[in-house]
């Protein structure tokens, strides 16, 4: 009897040998660096607020009936995005032909052979800003053509503040200082300082650099090492601590993320907020859904000392390996990437652009008052580390700033050993 | 393949031993009809689960490979590193976050199925008893089941955000969503609102299929209330209530959804091992989150099969008869 | 009014008190999911019992029509019912098999159905979307049946087995006595008395696959053979980095009242049907 059951088994898992032997690499795509051949292309991204993306690829396709573009749209979850498109990679399929990266992946990706090395000279990078380019970089080679970009602000209550008769901070301490005159105001009651996004998630990986960067700190030095155990890196670290200690960050932003933040600032629950331009249209908004509309201003990101450091935000596009027709891939690369369109971004989704002549084109300043203090906040911010490994760098940054924002391990402790595990994970490379 | 898994599954023809039935001829029907009644459901298994647990179990063999070349690219390529994945979780550095996941997996799974079953046997009792809107009560019961794990994870997240409903409800200003023992009482509570009804459902079947006088020769014995209960409902639905709960288990040891949304990534105090898994396939790396999923499938299996051998003899066979003397005395002759 | 009475009035609301609370604890964070969608996206945080604005602004956000909700609402459809269809026929067999034939290995059977259920669902992805690339099933409603039939397998197969045990043997033999084969007096006899089984097994399979994500996700590209549950993922917030929490909860609504009102119509129905004519 026995025998029989093995037998059964047996049958079922040569059954499901055969499926795999039989299978497996028989339409795989080997990588080509070519970027040769013309026909119709997919392009994959995230879905985005206002259907920008969908619009671009009407307006291609329009134009090139030949070469035609399928939209694939992605789940909003940025996990998911990269998922979906490291399987695609993992099974080498040729089903994603343009990628729309987020340039945290770009490494990660290029350094794997996922996306295909693109001629520098056909894209006429001068013309972005040039953060923007360097993120899509790596070892010097371009992997991506910027086609969205992202640099955080300073958003406060201009209405309390003209009246507790304060300037926009520039520095943590002024900040604080401002805060104390504001929250001594009877229309103050209640408000707590300052909060940014402290949730145990990308976000908080952002905050954090941008902290260390505005105390004079790096995250990964030019070389890639990481130097997080130093005395720049503790201060800034130390002012989101001391902020959660002191109050002026209140208790339950901890638990914030990005809709938290805005929902904080808009329901007049703190002076000041760290957060991306796009917020600004819904503060600014008359509907009656912000309660702080017409009574708040932004202001370069204030730093611990001295002005504050952006982290860098943004999508490029970038062409897979094992897509085929890259001749087409690369031109619609250059349609989606080209002012037009990245104002049609600007107006529809308000995603920041990567060309810099659109910041100071006079007619898009009237619409956007913000833009010149975004290219501003842009052109100074740092990329957050360019490694291979950024998911597992992204994630033990978080497991050790948040124990430090918690107040489970003190920040200098917390930095140490935050060190030691991001020598193991960039080390290797 | 579909021949040789379907003579496969025909494991008994012309040797199955009845003891009571002694006809052979039959007998030898019987298997071979087993056979062809069963290999559908074998094969679906083999094709979509089977396949895929072999691909996984000789991935966890292999690690990615991690160096990088002179120009900078990632070598290609696997290596063969025989159980090094498995000790690395056992013995590597990241060995005190495994244990904390098998507790945290092992924690949730005994509180949230413990809760679910008694739930789910109160709502079915409720839910059996004839009442005008039974209906509706049972659709109502079908609500937290049917809504998607996504949507609810979500739902949960903002109930208990630090400004929720159930702050304000309560008064207080706890911080449900960060790390800490709370986190732990939102995940219950959340995975037992949505899961009870599955078992209650499950049961609430298994009461009706009791035929209605048996419960009156117990009332006519004298039998209260509680008695019905434990001597006669209780056994009768206990293979209902067994299947239920099985399932509940293995779910709920691979519990993923609901602490990831609710609570979120990397937090200690709700991190399970199908999290674990996720965390190393989603930084691509495979062999050691093949490694996480084979200890896990182990681990299920041991549970299951320990719980099957313990409770659960009527789910594996021989019980039939028990269960016919069980109703016999109310039902003598069908 | 005597000490009995109201002893029994007591008794008599005792399940209607349960009845009461059941519903209450089933339902209020449903209430309080409805009461979200049907805010305003701008005041869509708000704590008061009532939206203070009635708004079918989220709703109408789901049906826009670059969404394709609807589509997807169909073949969420018809992915759940083959899979429904398909778990009963072939679980069905299988469990008769198992319940009600003498074979060898039939604890070897069980086990491996089981087995099955214990491999955590996210690792199965990457060899299965391999095998579908290859295959050339990516996009089509096989490549999500199949997976979401192979979940549902190993609950239908030992739920029905379950219940077919229970059933008296003696029933089916009587019915042979009369003439019929095995499989029919399974049929006409078993099946209707076990059918509150049965449709237990359906709703709860339906339901599975109807919220199946990960597999739906990960095995199509095309927007018009998406399912709900993936439409649901690609809401986008009120700004970029935000959860799309108003759209959600409007969903969460529109993907579970129809599944429930249909069950509350079917199963009137269905039990009806098939108990008579299993009384008959």
């Amino acid at each position: 009897m026995r025998q029989r059951n093995r037998l059964a088994i047996a049958a079922v898992l040569t059954c499901t040998a055969a499926l795999t032997a039989g299978c497996g690499g028989s339409s795989t795509n080997e990588p080509s660096a070519a970027l040769e051949g013309r026909g119709p292309i997919t392009f994959v991204a995230g879905k985005d607020e206002e259907n920008v993306n969908p619009k671009i690829v009407e307006a291609w396709n329009k134009a090139h009936p030949d070469e035609q573009v399928r939209f694939i749209e992605l789940s909003s979850s940025a996990d998911d995005q990269r998922q979906q498109m490291v399987q695609n990679a993992q099974t080498k399929s040729d089903a994603f032909t343009v990628l729309d990266l987020d340039n945290v992946w770009t490494t990660e990706f290029a350094a794997n052979r996922w996306i295909s090395e693109l001629p520098r000279e056909q894209f006429g990078v001068d013309k972005f800003v040039p953060t923007t380019v360097e993120t899509s970089l790596y070892r010097d080679r371009l992997y991506g053509v910027p086609a969205t970009s992202d640099g955080a602000m300073l958003y406060f209550r201009e209405d309390l503040l003209a009246k507790a008769g304060v300037q926009p901070p520039t520095t943590w301490e002024e900040m604080r200082q401002a805060c104390d005159k504001v929250l001594a105001l009877p229309e103050a009651a209640g408000m707590s300082c300052f909060a940014g996004q402290y949730e145990k998630y990308e976000g908080l990986t952002v905050n954090f650099a941008e902290a260390v960067h505005g105390a004079g700190g790096v995250v990964t030095d030019p070389n890639g090492k990481p130097q997080v155990n130093t005395p720049e890196a503790k201060r800034g670290l130390d002012a989101l601590v001391e902020g959660f200690r002191a109050g002026t960050i209140p208790r339950d932003a901890i638990t914030f993320k990005e809709t938290e933040t805005r929902r904080a600032f808009m329901d007049g629950k703190i002076v000041f907020s760290r957060a991306w331009p796009n917020q600004y249209s819904h503060a600014a908004k008359n509907d009656g859904s912000s309660g702080v509309a017409g009574k708040f201003d932004v202001a370069p990101l204030p730093g611990v000392a001295g002005p504050g450091v952006s982290s860098l935000g943004g999508h490029s596009l970038a062409i897979s390996a094992f897509a085929k027709n890259k001749a087409t891939a690369v031109d619609f690369i250059k349609f989606a990437t080209a002012p037009e369109q990245q104002r049609l971004r600007l107006d529809q989704g308000s995603l920041a652009p990567t060309l810099s002549e659109l910041y100071d084109d006079p007619s898009m300043q009237a619409k956007y008052p913000y833009l010149p203090l975004l290219k501003k906040s842009i052109e100074g911010a740092e990329p957050r580390p360019r490694v291979i490994k950024y998911g597992e760098v992204t994630d033990v940054i978080q497991e050790h700033v948040y124990a430090a924002l918690r107040g489970e391990k003190p920040s200098d402790q917390a930095l140490a050993d935050l060190q030691a595990r991001l020598q193991e994970l960039t080390g290797q490379q | 393949m579909t021949t040789e898994a379907e003579t496969a599954a025909v494991p008994t023809s012309g040797q199955a031993r009845g003891p009571r039935r002694r006809r052979s001829p039959q007998a030898a029907a019987a298997a071979r009809l087993a056979g062809v009644l069963v290999s559908p459901t074998l094969l679906v298994l083999g094709l979509v689960v089977v396949y895929p647990i072999v691909a996984a179990l000789r991935q966890s063999l292999f690690t990615e490979g991690q160096g990088v070349d002179a120009d900078g690219f990632v070598v290609e390529g696997e290596q063969f590193t025989g159980l090094g994945n498995y000790a690395d979780v056992f013995a590597g550095p990241a060995a005190a976050r495994f244990w904390n996941a098998v507790w945290n997996t092992t924690f949730f799974t005994t509180t949230t199925v413990v809760l679910e079953a008694l739930l789910g046997v109160v709502m079915a009792l409720i839910m059996h008893r004839a009442f005008r809107g039974r209906g509706l009560v049972r659709a109502s019961v079908l609500v937290p089941w049917a809504i998607p794990t996504a949507v609810s994870a979500l739902l949960w997240r903002w109930i208990f955000a630090s400004d929720g409903v159930v702050n304000a409800m309560l008064g207080t200003q706890v911080l449900w969503s960060a790390d800490g023992a709370p986190a732990k009482l939102a995940v219950i509570v959340a995975e037992v609102w949505k899961t009870a009804p599955f078992v209650g459902l499950l049961v609430l079947a298994g009461l009706q299929v009791i035929p209605r006088d048996v419960f009156e020769a117990a009332r006519v014995d004298g039998a209260n209330a509680w008695q019905r209960f434990a001597h006669i409902t209780l056994p009768l639905v206990r293979p209902a209530l067994l299947v239920a709960v099985l399932f509940r288990m293995l779910d709920s040891l691979r519990m993923f959804d609901l602490p990831f949304v609710l609570i979120g990534q990397q937090k200690g105090s709700v991190e399970t091992l199908s999290m674990l898994a996720w965390q190393e396939a989603t930084n691509v790396r495979y062999g050691p989150a093949a490694a996480y999923a084979t200890i896990m499938f182990c681990y299920v299996a041991i549970v299951a099969f320990a719980f099957v051998k313990l409770l659960g003899a009527d789910l594996l066979g021989e019980a039939r008869s028990q269960a016919r003397t069980a109703r016999k005395p109310g039902k003598a002759v069908a | 009014m005597s000490s009995s009475t109201s002893a029994r009035s007591w008794k008599r609301w005792v399940p209607h008190i349960g009845v009461a609370v059941i519903v209450l604890y089933c339902l209020a964070p449903f209430y309080w999911m409805a009461a979200t969608a049907f805010r305003r996206p701008s005041d869509q945080f708000d704590l008061s019992p009532l939206p203070a604005v009635w708004s079918l602004e989220n709703f109408r956000a789901i049906f826009a029509p670059d969404v394709g909700f609807g589509w997807a609402l169909l073949n969420s459809f018809v992915v759940a019912s083959v899979t429904t269809l398909l778990t009963l026929v072939v679980g069905m067999t299988t469990a008769y098999a198992l319940a009600r034939l003498r074979f060898r290995g039939k604890n070897a059977v069980l086990a491996l159905i089981i087995a099955c259920s214990m491999f955590p669902g996210i690792s199965l992805i990457v060899p299965l979307l391999k095998l579908f690339t290859d295959i050339g099933w990516i996009n089509t409603y096989q490549a999500m049946v199949l997976p979401s039939l192979s979940f549902a397998l190993p609950l239908a197969v030992w739920n029905l087995t379950t219940f077919f045990r229970q059933m008296p043997v003696e029933l089916e033999q009587a019915a042979m006595v009369d003439g019929c084969t095995p499989g029919q007096a399974f049929r006409k006899v078993i099946v209707p008395l076990a059918a509150p089984g049965v449709f237990t097994t359906a709703i709860l399979t339906f339901i599975m696959a109807w919220n199946e994500f990960i597999i739906a996700l990960t095995m199509v590209n095309d927007k018009e053979m998406q399912t709900v549950t993936v439409a649901i993922s690609k809401f986008v917030g009120a700004q970029g980095h935000e959860q799309p929490f108003g759209t959600q909860m409007a969903a969460g609504v529109i993907v579970t009242v129809p599944l429930v009102v249909a069950v509350l119509i079917f199963q009137r129905r269905i039990i009806a049907g098939l108990t008579s004519g299993g009384l008959k």
